[in-house]
């Protein structure tokens, strides 16, 4: 049930610890999650986050409290595709809300639910960084900006080619 | 003219090859000549103020590093930026990193840190890469590593990713991060000049500040300090969204008038569809909100200019602040009282709950905001908000407190009618926008 990492995981895993000093061992628990979470399919359940602490030799309560204050890791399973939409102030002016709506509307979800499918989940997110280039939604690695209707649209489409899904 | 973005047009300038042909590591190379005080000198001379928003000045900051015999030092680049309508450092990142990593090296020289770390926002997860390799290029250049230079002066510099959290730009709460802990701010003293990263002295500077040593290096303290006005020297990154027809980044010497930035074609190019001004935040959205009758002029009938003594001047009863230089438009049509909801909202998602006062009262803003700008409010509420944002005001362990208050604050100092017509006007209040009233736009309609 529990996950483990692979060989060159675990590589990266030490390479990230040895950055810091002796004992220091528990600076690295933020971008080790970072690893899990992409490894156990875009969340963190129990059983890889005792996995980690015991990476780390630390105690389990110690990656629990560390992985429930940050809200890029999530706590119950997301989609494949997770739409990270800004709605804060400024991509308010550039018209977030109607983006948000659209989205509902288009994939029959509310914020924070995931598709049937699996394929897509909508989170609303707070100021990220590129309110000159509103409205934008984080996907995966990358920022989409600049976002009408037309492009949702065709972001949709992207991801479910990319999944293999036909519609 | 332009310091930080100088070559940032140029093709390719995020490798090494080529920001070293326009110039690059020419302050490593003269620093490491120079003594680490000698460099901490240069800075103070220069006037530069930390671009992180408070503005606090980088050369007295880096003067009270403690130093006590056999402890290691850091130095920590403060690149959480989460404050809404800020994007500038992301932009000096993704294009510049090189610069970042060069002020880094002189910084990391000057404040004796053999181990320098960037604490960035966790989505900002593609410029990490971007960072470590402009990192491994300084290193294989002999940049970075041991005995830079020859000079026996040791450093690595390590990029952090966080994971989405807005107190974590606040310096200790970054810190406790860095530690691999929830993001809690610490209470000061002691503060981390003398107990920072790991018990360690440790200096949090933000990513402007320490690409800003470059030139200031480059030119010496007092050439730097020679451009710009007053105590606003050198150059300002300021990151332009909103309701105007060119957002984007802009480097200013804090001479340029607020109407010309808004205005002229060099910089925002005016508002989309001729439309009128309505207010302005000029520096992120802990800043207060001014209307457009006193963003051109100050309450004393002067020009406004963009630097932080223009900016402020009026205190918070007319005048506002330069802060982290995040300038939010605001045209005719837009709600002030849904806008200063979204903003409640961030607040009260972003405080990490420690002190009652920002707990509570941020969740207590944002419901009363949400309940006016839905058409559900009452009078009294107007009185109940404003008595919220002043108990919060002062009486919490990190300024996010005071930073949650402030937009609240001024959006009903000003727009108080804006507010009372949300509950007199219930109805209507759902379906059209107060729009321009009073705050009179300075600009004819047919202008831009
Ligand atoms: C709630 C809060 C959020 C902050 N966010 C940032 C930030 O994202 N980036 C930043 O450089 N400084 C931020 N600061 C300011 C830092 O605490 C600190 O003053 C700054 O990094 C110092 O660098 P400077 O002197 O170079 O400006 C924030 C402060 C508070 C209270
Ligand atoms: S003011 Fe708010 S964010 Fe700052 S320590 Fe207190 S609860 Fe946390
Ligand atoms: S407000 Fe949306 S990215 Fe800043």
């Amino acid at each position: 049930m529990s996950i483990s990492f692979s060989e060159t995981k675990l590589k990266e895993v030490n390479g990230i610890i040895a950055r810091y000093p002796d004992g220091k061992q528990k600076s690295a628990l933020i971008p080790i999650l970072h690893i899990a979470q992409e490894e156990n399919g875009g969340w963190l359940d129990i059983p890889t986050m005792d996995y980690v602490a015991n990476l780390l030799n630390i105690l389990p309560i110690e990656v629990y409290e560390v992985a429930t204050f940050y809200t890029m890791f999530n706590m119950k399973p997301v989609g494949k595709y997770v739409f990270e939409v800004c709605r804060t102030g400024p991509c308010m002016l550039n018209g977030s809300d109607d983006i948000i709506q659209y989205i509902k509307d288009k994939l029959g979800i509310a914020e924070g639910e995931t598709t049937p499918d699996g394929l897509f989940t909508l989170k609303p997110a707070e100021c990220l960084g590129a309110c000159g280039y509103a409205p934008m939604m984080q996907l995966g690695k990358f920022y989409k900006e600049h976002l009408t209707k037309e492009k949702v649209d065709q972001i949709i489409e992207e991801c479910r080619k990319n999944a293999g899904v036909n519609n | 003219m332009k310091l930080l973005l100088e070559n940032a047009h140029i093709e390719g300038i995020r490798n090494y090859d080529i920001y070293r042909k326009y110039g690059g590591y020419r302050a490593v190379e003269k620093a490491l000549k120079l003594t680490p005080d000698e460099v901490v000198e240069e800075v103070k001379k220069s006037g530069l103020r930390g671009r992180g928003g408070a503005g606090f000045p980088t050369g007295m900051k880096w003067s009270f590093l403690a130093k006590p015999e056999g402890v290691p030092r850091h130095l920590v680049c403060n690149a959480d930026e989460s404050e809404p309508g800020t994007f500038k450092d992301r932009y000096l990142m993704e294009f510049l990193p090189h610069l970042l990593i060069e002020g880094l090296i002189v910084s990391s020289y000057a404040l004796g840190s053999n181990l320098t770390f960037i604490y960035i926002r966790g989505e900002y997860a593609w410029i990490v890469d971007i960072l470590e390799q402009a990192i491994a290029e300084a290193k294989s250049k002999g940049w970075l590593g041991k005995n830079i230079l020859g000079t026996g002066f040791d450093c690595e510099i390590f990029v952090q990713r966080g994971a989405g959290a807005y107190i974590c730009g606040e310096e200790t709460a970054l810190i406790e991060s860095l530690e691999g802990k929830r993001g809690n701010p610490r209470i000061k003293p002691p503060f981390p000049a003398v107990q920072g990263l790991w018990m360690r002295p440790t200096v949090v500077n933000n990513v402007e500040t320490i690409a800003a040593v470059v030139p200031i290096i480059n030119l010496s303290g007092e050439e730097y300090a020679k451009i710009g006005v007053g105590r606003s020297t050198g150059t300002k990154l300021i990151s332009a969204c909103g309701n105007i027809n060119k957002p984007g980044i802009y480097e200013i010497t804090m001479t340029e008038s607020v109407e010309e930035f808004i205005y002229s074609d060099e910089y925002c190019g005016g508002i989309p569809k001729g439309k009128r001004l309505k207010a302005c935040i000029p520096g992120g959205s802990s800043v207060p909100i001014v209307p457009a009758n006193l963003l051109f002029k100050t309450a004393k009938g002067e020009t406004r200019y963009m630097n932080y003594e223009s900016l402020s001047d009026g205190g918070f009863a007319t005048g506002t602040m330069m802060g982290s230089g995040g300038f939010i438009v605001f045209d005719e049509d837009q709600c002030i009282v849904r806008h200063t909801w979204t903003l409640a909202r961030f607040y009260a998602h972003e405080s990490c709950g420690q002190c009652s006062p920002c707990r509570e009262g941020t969740g207590w803003m944002y419901r009363i905001l949400k309940n006016l700008e839905h058409g559900k409010g009452k009078m009294s509420d107007i009185d109940l908000l404003w008595d919220v944002q002043r108990k919060i005001e002062g009486n919490t362990i990190c300024p996010l407190g005071d930073a949650a208050a402030w937009p609240v604050a001024a959006a009903i100092r000003h727009f108080r009618d804006e507010f009372e017509w949300h509950i007199t006007h219930a109805d209507e209040a759902q379906k059209r926008n107060f729009g321009l009233a009073h705050y009179a736009d300075p600009r004819p309609v047919s202008a831009s």
